[in-house]
């Protein structure tokens, strides 16, 4: 598997000619100097990544301090005021600082290589968004530090990562927590954005050449959704966040509900910001899964334009679902209506696309690599997550769960069965590409089925206290209500996986000292960022590469029998 | 196991491949994400029409800024005429024009402030007066800065048009740029609808 499977004697992809000369060693103050003025997209995707993977774990020690304390009833390991800042900064950590740093990360690393181009469309730009993330995760943590203020209360925001009005305003977050979380997510609101436009213009402007708007992996193409996705979803939240900060610093009464304003308001605008959110998290993990799916299956990806269409179909319905966030606020029928059949709208495009990974899986001759191990749980986490969705998606079942554990387990499921479950499939699979080594296979499966377990006992198991009334956001519980011995289960999962973890983070550093060289395409895939030695050079490619078919490797594999004759 | 010496995937097809400039296409997707703010500050501003529990109203105060706006909506129609000089490489007419345009926003931004220091210390209409205080300084403020960051831009090519530095060369940039000023005018044209006649 190490060895090159494409047909090319020599260097892959070719170097450019000049001869390599004894380099001098570069001295660590070089080597930072280096890593923090880089334009390069895929340093820069790397930083992202490794950003991402580092609060993964910051946010996985918060979620076990949280279990921890609800593994007894009756616990007083940690007081109500800590819990509150716990889920608050698990939650806010989780979505913005792993799942946006991390896709965004993958999406720089591969969009310029799989379309044969040598960097984004606006490299500095590339930059200035990575140090804008990297400045929000500073600033939402130092309201550890900082964030006490003149009034000296609390340490850390602690009114959920949806920041409920009047919750977030002066009368009721004194200090300077709620200052500090607004700015990180505006300032990495602008990093967000900066990406996203950098996305467009590079998926437009860069292809090379014969690489057309349907010939791209699917990888770009649901990329570029997202990136259009971002643009109409974080600027509302950025918007709403410079109005609370407007109400906290001038004085402003947006949210004021005594001055007339409108707590409501701040809902409707952050859950239009926050469910378009939920895809613009799982679309890219989507698109990890229709590139390893295939290549494990050794079979070109079934129905291509069908799942152009449904990424672009769940980008446009996902806009019109925001309110089923808020059936329990109490609206209109006509609106509960409305959001309940939008809602399940939604189903249908995502259920095409199971259906499309499944019949690629049909037939083909699978290779289990831990890889596509997890892409295929999640492929199964998925649809059960889903289903899950369409039931809370029925306004009185809502009504009645809404406030509970079950929710919980709802959306955990989507975020760690299906993101999470993608970024390690994507990570064992583009590892070799972006370090020249392979994960270990071994540690891998370990990775893979202790985490396996561990995301079922926690997760499968958390819908029951759910549907026997256990609220969410509760410090403790009265013991009798049925609800220990699936609280102590749910934590031992979370054990699990924090040992699956470990298990992973020790691959990550192993094998990067001592795998396997990988080689220019341990995979024998099909796109083009195989085309490149591992890891690339700075410019990608020596000369620009030249496409006839949606993959363009397997043409040049077999000759005798290239796509570009059936497309 | 043949040998493939270059790296070219099959043979290069003869034909152009043209592509969207990256200026256009990124100019255009920060307009899209910039309308999407605009847009939540607007909703903002029109869900809160009347809800101010206490005065200043907007009918009590507000005046309709009809020569400000025509001088912001008329330098679209300058910067065009500017775009087309350079075009043709009439530079002497392009810094003309490019001057009108700077000075037309300038005069806008003038305009406002005057309306601003009326409404503050003659009206006593601050942001945190009331909601319509509120509401109104951040959208016309949220536009406002859009001027700003235009005017700074525009200056800085009239500086560098001035020394002489700007030639054809820079076409694309420059209407980049002017993709820009058309946004920013034309969300002028929606504030002035939702502050000065739908919310007054």
């Amino acid at each position: 598997m190490a060895d090159s499977t494409l047909p090319i004697d020599g260097p892959v992809g070719g170097t450019i000619g000049v001869p390599h000369e004894v380099e001098d060693v570069p001295t660590w103050g070089e080597r930072l100097h280096e890593w923090v003025t880089t334009v390069d997209h895929k340093k820069l995707g790397l930083m992202y990544i490794g950003y991402g993977l580092l609060f993964l774990l910051v946010g996985g020690i918060e979620a076990l301090l949280i279990r921890l304390q609800l593994f007894f009833p009756n616990n007083h390991f940690i007081s109500s005021v800590v819990f509150n800042r716990l889920f608050t900064m698990h939650g806010t950590t989780m979505v913005f600082m792993v799942g946006m740093t991390i896709i965004i990360g993958f999406a720089n690393y591969l969009v310029p290589l799989m379309i044969g181009a040598r960097d984004m469309a606006f490299p500095r730009l590339n930059a200035f968004s990575f140090w804008m993330t990297a400045l929000g995760g500073l600033f939402l943590y130092y309201s550890f530090i900082g964030g006490v203020g003149l009034q000296g209360a609390g340490s850390a925001p602690d009114f959920t990562w949806w920041g409920y009005a009047p919750l977030t305003e002066r009368a009721f977050s004194r200090g300077h927590t709620a200052d500090y979380w607004a700015l990180a997510l505006i300032v990495q609101g602008f990093g967000t954005i900066g990406a996203a436009v950098n996305i467009i213009a590079t998926t437009f402007s860069m292809r090379c050449k014969g690489m057309t708007l349907f010939r791209m992996p699917l990888l770009v193409w649901l990329n570029l959704v997202v990136a259009g996705m971002i643009l109409t979803t974080i600027s509302p939240l950025t918007a709403a966040q410079i109005m609370l900060t407007i109400d906290r610093y001038l004085g402003g009464h947006f949210f004021d509900s005594q001055a007339g304003g409108s707590p409501l308001l701040w809902f409707h605008f952050f859950w239009i910001f926050g469910h378009p959110e939920v895809y613009v998290l799982v679309l890219p993990a989507f698109a990890i899964a229709n590139e390893v799916i295939p290549t494990f299956s050794r079979k070109a990806i079934f129905g291509y334009p069908a799942m152009v269409a449904a990424s672009v179909g769940i980008g446009f319905i996902s806009v019109s679902v925001w309110a089923h966030h808020m059936f329990t606020v109490g609206m209109k029928p006509a609106s509960n209506a409305f959001f309940v059949l939008s809602t399940e709208l939604v189903g249908v495009p995502t259920a095409i696309k199971i259906f499309n990974w499944i019949a690629t899986m049909w037939g083909g001759r699978i290779r289990f690599t831990t890889s596509m191990l997890f892409a295929t749980a999640f492929v199964a986490q998925f649809l059960l997550a889903g289903l899950t969705g369409i039931m809370l998606s029925v306004a009185p079942w809502n009504w009645q769960l809404h406030g509970t554990y079950f929710v919980v387990a709802h959306f955990h499921y989507v975020l760690v069965g299906a993101i999470v479950f993608c970024i390690f499939s994507g990570l064992y699979y583009w590892y070799p590409k972006m370090t020249g080594k392979l994960l270990d296979e071994r540690l891998g499966k370990w990775h893979f089925w202790l985490f396996l377990i561990g995301f079922h006992m926690t997760f499968d198991l958390m819908h029951i206290p759910g549907l026997l009334g256990m609220p969410r956001w509760i410090y403790t519980y009265q013991p009798g209500h049925g609800w220990e011995i699936w609280n102590q289960l749910v934590g031992v999962g979370a054990v699990f996986q924090a040992v699956a973890m470990l298990v992973f983070v020790y691959n990550l550093v192993h094998s990067y000292l001592k795998g396997t060289d990988a080689g220019p395409d341990p995979w024998d895939a099909w796109t083009l960022e195989w085309f490149t030695p591992s890891p690339p050079p700075a410019y990608n490619f020596a000369t620009e590469p030249v496409v006839r078919s949606r993959r363009p490797l397997w043409d040049i594999k077999h000759p005798e029998d290239p796509d570009w004759k059936y497309e | 196991m043949s040998a493939v010496p270059v790296p070219v995937i099959a043979q290069a097809p003869s034909e152009s491949w043209p592509l969207p400039d990256r200026g256009v296409v990124g100019m255009f997707a920060v307009i899209v994400a910039e309308s999407t703010i605009f847009l939540i500050f607007v909703v903002a501003y029109v869900y809160n029409i009347g809800r101010s529990v206490s005065g200043p109203t907007p009918r009590e105060v507000l005046d309709l800024p009809i020569f400000n706006s025509i001088c912001l909506l008329s330098s679209s129609f300058t910067i065009w005429l500017a775009e087309r000089a350079l075009k043709k490489g009439a530079m002497r007419t392009f810094i003309g024009w490019w001057a009108l345009t700077a000075a037309l926003g300038a005069i806008f931004l003038v305009g406002t402030g005057l309306e601003w220091h009326k409404l503050i210390y003659k009206d006593g209409l601050t942001i945190s007066t009331n909601l319509f205080g509120t509401t109104f300084y951040s959208l016309v403020g949220l536009h406002a800065s859009h001027v700003i960051v235009g005017l700074v831009m525009l200056s800085l090519v009239l500086a560098f048009a001035l020394a002489g530095k700007v030639g054809q060369e820079h076409r694309q940039r420059i209407e980049v740029l002017g993709l820009y000023w058309h946004f920013v005018d034309m969300v002028w044209v929606v504030v002035f609808t939702v502050v000065y006649i739908i919310g007054r």
